[in-house]
């Protein structure tokens, strides 16, 4: 970054480092503390490898307001989440603290449903109904998209509960693996189709 | 379409760092470097997607260095009755104090100017805007401040002309 229209003035601040990374890491922490403690950290992020694959946890204030695959493109998700949500994106990981823990007692078999906050403004209308529905398909269990489009009180609307299912913001924490076509077979997946199965088959094991 | 603030802070932070530790020495860049981002995240959202963020975050930098400065003339100074060393924070990463005590002895606009323009490459014209003055002054305010070092900071003239 540094202008060389003078190599000499380069050399002269060749004693001050380009990156400095404990520098860095020290003033991050503090950046995130700082801007939590003047709440204008709108998002916060981490990431956290599963059997599933990495995924990316975000949460505002209110709640957790995405879970993101590592199919779906986590920078690429951030950067809609800048647009729709806040551009006051920091990661930190321990603003998610709760979250990763029970995400990982979920994928340990030790947990069957999930108690945390969420922030539901990713999603809208008809979708947030069906998936508000979702939560109630317990762990191990499933329902065919007509089931749920029925229990949501249109049960014309099949398809569109597959839409909802595939816009889910918050996978996993709203189980939309749980809903199957109604041939018994799994069906698309926001995570992959491998990750459903995954998901399913260590359910069904629990 | 806006970054994510995350990227912000990735991409330009050791530049700011940089800019604050040549403007205010290594004891005060931290707490200016901290106050510009707290500043910037604050601001982001307003901030028009076509923006030059260099500048704008030079910009945020200078205000805090300013104030940090103002401050640092109104806090008593026992500093002075400790011997100079390098290090003063005692961090094993704070870099050479002699450059710092070379950059120091300059007039604060030349040593704003020679950081603004060499460690953050903002043009003179910017800088003029920034410091007030004109294009032609602040340049050769970074010129002067170059001059002088060349004689103070020992480094420079180190004739196996390899930088460390």
């Amino acid at each position: 970054m540094t202008t060389a229209s003078d190599p000499q003035a380069g050399r002269l601040f060749a004693a001050l480092p380009t990156q400095d990374a404990p520098a860095m890491a020290r003033l991050h922490e503090r950046l995130v503390d700082e801007a939590q403690r003047e709440g204008v950290l709108d998002l916060a992020y981490r990431t956290m490898d599963t059997p599933v694959g990495r995924l990316l946890l975000a949460s505002t204030v209110q709640g957790l307001v995405k879970v993101a695959f590592a199919i779906q493109d986590h920078d690429a998700v951030l950067r809609r989440l800048a647009d729709d949500v806040s551009p006051r994106i920091l990661e930190a990981p321990a603003r998610l603290d709760e979250v990763s823990r029970q995400l990982e007692e979920y994928f340990a078999g030790r947990r069957t449903r999930f108690d945390l906050p969420l922030d539901w403004r990713l999603s809208k209308g008809f979708r947030r109904e069906v998936l508000t529905h979702l939560r109630e398909i317990g762990y191990g269990r499933t329902e065919s998209y007509a089931q749920v489009a029925a229990a949501a009180g249109s049960p014309r609307a099949v398809r569109a509960v597959g839409t909802a299912c595939a816009t889910n913001p918050l996978p996993l924490v709203v189980p939309c693996h749980r809903v199957v076509r109604s041939d018994g077979s799994a069906g698309g997946y926001a995570g992959g189709p491998d990750a459903k199965l995954t998901l399913l088959a260590m359910e069904r094991a629990a | 379409m806006r970054r994510p603030f995350e990227q912000i802070v990735a991409e330009y932070g050791p530049m700011v760092l940089r800019v604050c530790r040549a403007v205010l020495g290594p004891q005060d860049a931290e707490d200016a470097w901290s106050e510009t981002f707290v500043s910037a995240l604050k601001a982001y959202p307003d901030l028009p997607p076509d923006a030059n963020v260099e500048a704008w975050l030079v910009t945020i930098a200078h205000r805090r260095s300013v104030d940090v400065t103002r401050a640092a003339a109104r806090r008593p100074t026992p500093v002075e009755t400790l011997p100079e060393r390098p290090g003063v924070t005692g961090r094993p990463e704070d870099w050479d104090g002699d450059l710092w005590r070379a950059l120091k002895a300059l007039p604060a606009r030349q040593r704003q100017a020679v950081a603004y323009h060499y460690l953050a490459g903002l043009p003179y014209k910017e800088i003029a805007a920034l410091c007030g003055g004109s294009t032609d002054a602040a340049r050769r305010a970074a010129a002067d401040g170059i001059k002088t070092l060349r004689g103070t900071y020992p480094r420079l003239t180190d004739q196996s002309g390899v930088a460390r």
